[in-house]
């Protein structure tokens, strides 16, 4: 109990700094800010500078005052509109599924697939499939992401045009089999360079920790216990070289949403990643802030999780 | 008071730099990744070094004469055409990577970013290596609340997902040049080692050579510099590849997406954001977009495998030892 209430504490802690940091950034620039910004948008009116200035604090506002209305706006999820006039939230809403089903599914498959085949390495170390398969993930790894998505999407979009090259479906979506299937159909490329790159960091910490798990004391003896050579991979070893994986998903999650950034960009996908580049790019700072909290946000959440689940593997953290 | 024999002072293992280089040196040279990362290394500095002695052509002006251009435009005048001078398509043997859509040579931009790319992405890891053991030893050898606070940095740093805070900070940073996007890499990228460091730094706290050196009354920078820091050397180097793969990749996304491009200045992040912005594969210019990627890739993969190989040199449970014969019966 009293380490869920500890991992609590830092959550909202780490929440409150993000906050904080989201606030302060733009007011520590050199410049007037809000009139830097005005000035990059395309036929800017006069109200786009007040909304901007207002933002900024910029008017003789006390910072204070502006730092409470900040947060109020933020946990009332009130990030104002965006440099064309539309809620945040709206924009927010219509890219959030996109990238939630892209990035979750991605995720949980590399999470798996790295598990397993890091598993699976150690467990057979030094055969030829792992001494093939382990250094070659590894590598691809180390591929800048929008590496990746170029080249996948230049042999299987443009080459052979297996996969459709851009947008996340073709007719608009609807709650028919058509167009699941058109929807799948649009995100095998950017979801398998997800994968690709988010799997290897798996694979290798849970064959490292696997490799060390399996030399332990308590492996030998349920060997001579004569117990199934499943069982000792799975609830000995694995159970145990698995805790590092848990921890590390978090910043791994963080690293996917970052590369989820640049393969949506890539492949033209409309979710938040899209979002934020388009953003960040038409310097439309209301909706950058709210997605770069959102994905602090989603972060934090993924980092709560894994806690929890470390709790429930492992029942020496519970007391720590 | 117990006297402490001179022996029992020294650390037990890597007792200067020298050895400790020694050491290194042996530890590359039979591993062979480690020999693959290290040669790939060398010829990139070679480049990087030496870019005049592989492409003289300069990189940053058309190849095709500026006369020349104004006479085609004379001529298609002259003969009543639409004046389509803006591209030329020079032969392959002189420009093997053909040239970009403002007829500057394609290898010779490769060859002289090499220098500025390589060179940014030493300078950040370096940084931020520096950062990551500052912090990491300090907390760990300090300890209490020094420690306490470190380390709720280093989470908090942790866990703000980096790439979205690169893109945010470096919008406020434009015009800041090549010294703009080093700090704000830097700044974003130290907490992993940090929390690594930390953790090596905790294990050898206790050690005795460590309480020999406190009983000897050696001051805390002493300890840190002299007596932790060599033990902890080889973790130092991975920590420091290990964030140049990450530097390298993360470098050229930013500035692929048009984050962080440096006007006068190339490098090979920015070339592919040109290269992309401008269209080239569709305007038949594969090796413009191309060449910058592999090289990009290649220096990932170097670093990588120096990296890969570092690890199972400071980690003597992962080098290859063969089958295990009780994996293979069980």
């Amino acid at each position: 109990m009293r380490f869920i209430v500890r991992r609590m504490g830092l959550f909202l802690l780490t929440l409150w700094v993000a906050l904080t940091l989201n606030f302060i950034i733009p007011r520590l620039m050199p410049g007037d800010a809000a009139l830097a910004m005005w000035s990059h948008i395309h036929n800017a009116t006069p109200q786009q500078l007040k909304a901007l200035e207002a933002m900024f604090g910029t008017a003789n506002q006390n910072p204070i005052l502006a730092y409470i209305a900040y947060v109020g706006n933020c946990l009332t999820l009130n990030f104002g509109v965006t440099t064309d006039q539309v809620p945040v939230m709206t924009k927010i809403m219509q890219g959030l599924p996109w990238t939630l089903g892209l990035v979750g599914v991605s995720t949980v498959i590399a999470f798996s697939l790295g598990t397993l085949v890091g598993m699976y390495g150690a467990w057979r170390r030094g055969s030829w499939s792992d001494n093939l398969i382990s250094p070659l993930l590894f590598i691809v790894t180390t591929f800048p992401v929008f590496f990746l998505g170029l080249v996948i999407l230049l042999i299987f979009g443009v080459e052979l045009q297996w996969f459709p090259q851009n947008h996340p479906y073709s007719n608009p979506p609807g709650l028919t089999l058509e167009s699941a299937a058109d929807i799948i159909y649009h995100a095998v490329l950017p979801g398998l360079t997800l994968v690709l790159t988010a799997s290897g960091g798996w694979i290798y910490t849970m064959r490292n920790n696997m490799i060390a798990t399996l030399s332990e004391d308590y492996v030998r003896m349920a060997r001579a216990k004569g117990l199934s050579s499943w069982r000792i991979m799975l609830n000995y070893s694995a159970r145990n070289a698995i805790l590092p994986n848990l921890t590390g998903f978090a910043m791994q999650v963080g690293f996917i949403l970052g590369g989820s950034i640049l393969i949506e960009y890539i492949y033209s996908y409309q979710g938040l990643g899209y979002l934020f580049y388009q953003g960040t790019e038409s310097r439309d700072l209301p909706l950058q802030q709210a997605l770069f909290l959102l994905y602090t946000m989603a972060v934090l959440v993924c980092v709560l999780v894994a806690d929890l689940l470390t709790a429930w593997l492992d029942p020496r953290t519970r007391d720590a | 008071m117990e006297v402490i024999s001179a022996s029992a002072t020294r650390p037990p293992a890597a007792t200067s730099p020298r050895d400790a280089v020694a050491r290194v040196s042996k530890a590359i040279l039979r591993n062979r990744k480690a020999t693959l990362g290290l040669v790939m290394f060398l010829l990139l500095l070679f480049v990087a070094l030496f870019p005049d002695l592989i492409r003289s052509v300069p990189w940053n002006e058309s190849v095709v004469p500026r006369d020349v251009i104004s006479q085609c435009q004379q001529d298609a005048v002259a003969l009543g055409r639409v004046p389509n001078c803006a591209q030329f398509a020079p032969s392959w043997p002189q420009y093997p990577l053909g040239t970009t859509q403002l007829n500057y040579d394609v290898l010779s931009q490769v060859v002289h970013a090499t220098g500025t790319t390589l060179g940014a992405t030493v300078l950040i890891s370096l940084l931020v290596t520096a950062i990551s053991v500052f912090i990491g030893v300090t907390a760990a050898y300090v300890g209490g609340t020094v420690d306490s606070v470190l380390s709720f940095v280093t989470d908090v740093f942790l866990v703000i997902p980096a790439l979205p805070l690169l893109i945010v900070l470096s919008t406020y940073l434009e015009g800041g040049g090549i010294a703009a996007i080093v700090l704000v890499m830097t700044l974003t990228s130290w907490a992993f080692g940090a929390r690594q460091l930390r953790a090596q730094g905790l294990s050898i706290r206790t050690k005795e050579f460590l309480e020999a050196a406190r009983v000897r009354g050696e001051r805390p920078w002493y300890i840190i510099l002299v007596e932790i820091m060599p033990n902890m050397l080889s973790l130092v180097v991975a920590a420091f590849l290990g964030t140049s793969v990450y530097v390298v990749a993360t470098m050229a996304g930013l500035q692929f997406l048009g984050f962080g491009n440096v006007g006068d200045s190339i490098t090979w992040g920015t070339m592919i954001y040109q290269a992309q912005q401008a269209m080239a594969l569709e305007s038949g210019s594969f090796w413009w977009l191309m060449a910058p990627i592999l090289a990009v890739a290649y220096m990932g993969t170097s670093f990588a495998l120096l990296n890969y190989a570092f690890d199972e040199i400071a980690n003597p449970a992962l080098r290859k030892t063969g089958r295990r014969r009780g994996n293979r019966a069980a």
